[in-house]
């Protein structure tokens, strides 16, 4: 029986102290550098397979949409 | 590609707020924050000017620089986005920037300030492209989708440009060279409202200094 509250003790002594431990809660700073999660590029999808030049194609496609002189006359 | 960037045609500008509108439902903008708007000069005068302001994606940008967490980064396109999880709402970053972009949800009571939202140039955030994730905190990524921001698109005048710098300054010239006018409406005059001041002459040799 001993033995038994013995190792109990133990137990709950270690979970007693692991209360105290410290854990760092904020991210590695370091001065004038990107801290947060790093963003995927905009052709890494489905719709563009990570095919870059696919998507400059679109992005081009709908930048001279914007231009009127070129959708009426063109 | 070049930077992606906005541009306001101050003589096409007809203040319907279609930008405005259409970028609060494409992210579900919650209330009181307005990742776009139209401001107006004059109003009412005859000869007033509207431009639609949101983030202008700086390349040297003051947010950027004041951001005591540095939640801010540049994509390879040159858009300016942030990541909600480390921003802590300071508002330095409201301070810093010129044009009033960041925006703060008053979520509570107390005036209590929220995590910073902006103009994402509809390219989403840190979160995995189109996820539900990125939607609720940043809104639609439209980049991804190999569309340009939809205030720009949408607009029906054609006054907001937004996309390739390289792009939208061929447009704006040209747009410029065939009514005539409006490359003098970005000029000092326009802001400050005095002609531009003559350059002054050149102190003689004789003279006094």
């Amino acid at each position: 029986m001993k033995p038994l509250i013995a190792t109990a003790c133990v137990i709950a002594l270690a979970a007693g102290l692991a209360g105290c431990g410290e854990k760092s809660q904020v991210v590695v700073y370091k001065q004038g550098q990107y801290q947060g999660k790093a963003d995927g590029k905009p052709w890494d999808n489905e719709a563009f397979s990570g095919d870059k030049g696919n998507w400059e194609t679109a992005i081009k496609a709908r930048n001279q949409s914007q231009n009127e002189y070129r959708r009426i006359n063109g | 590609m070049a930077r992606m960037k906005f541009i306001c045609d101050a003589e096409r500008c007809i203040e319907c707020n279609g930008c405005v509108t259409a970028c609060k439902n494409e992210h579900e903008v919650p209330w009181g924050v307005n990742r776009r708007r139209v401001v107006t000069i004059n109003d009412g005068v005859p000869g007033e000017r509207s431009m639609s302001v949101a983030c202008m994606h700086c390349s040297d940008a003051p947010c950027m620089a004041v951001c005591p967490v540095d939640c801010f980064y540049r994509t390879d396109e040159g858009v300016v986005l942030h990541d909600k999880d480390l921003c802590i709402g300071c508002g330095y970053c409201f301070y810093a920037c010129p044009f009033g972009a960041p925006q703060f949800p008053q979520a509570g009571a107390f005036g209590l300030r929220g995590k910073m939202d902006k103009c994402t140039f509809c390219a989403g955030g840190p979160e995995a492209n189109s996820s539900e994730e990125e939607f609720r905190k940043y809104g639609r990524n439209r980049l991804a989708e190999g569309k340009l921001p939809l205030c720009a698109e949408v607009c029906s005048t054609k006054a907001l440009l937004g996309g390739d710098a390289d792009v939208l300054a061929d447009i704006y010239r040209q747009r410029v060279l065939t009514r005539g006018k409006g490359a003098e409406i970005w000029g000092w005059s326009t802001a400050y409202g005095k002609p531009d001041a003559p350059a002054a002459p050149a102190p003689s040799a004789g003279g006094k200094s």
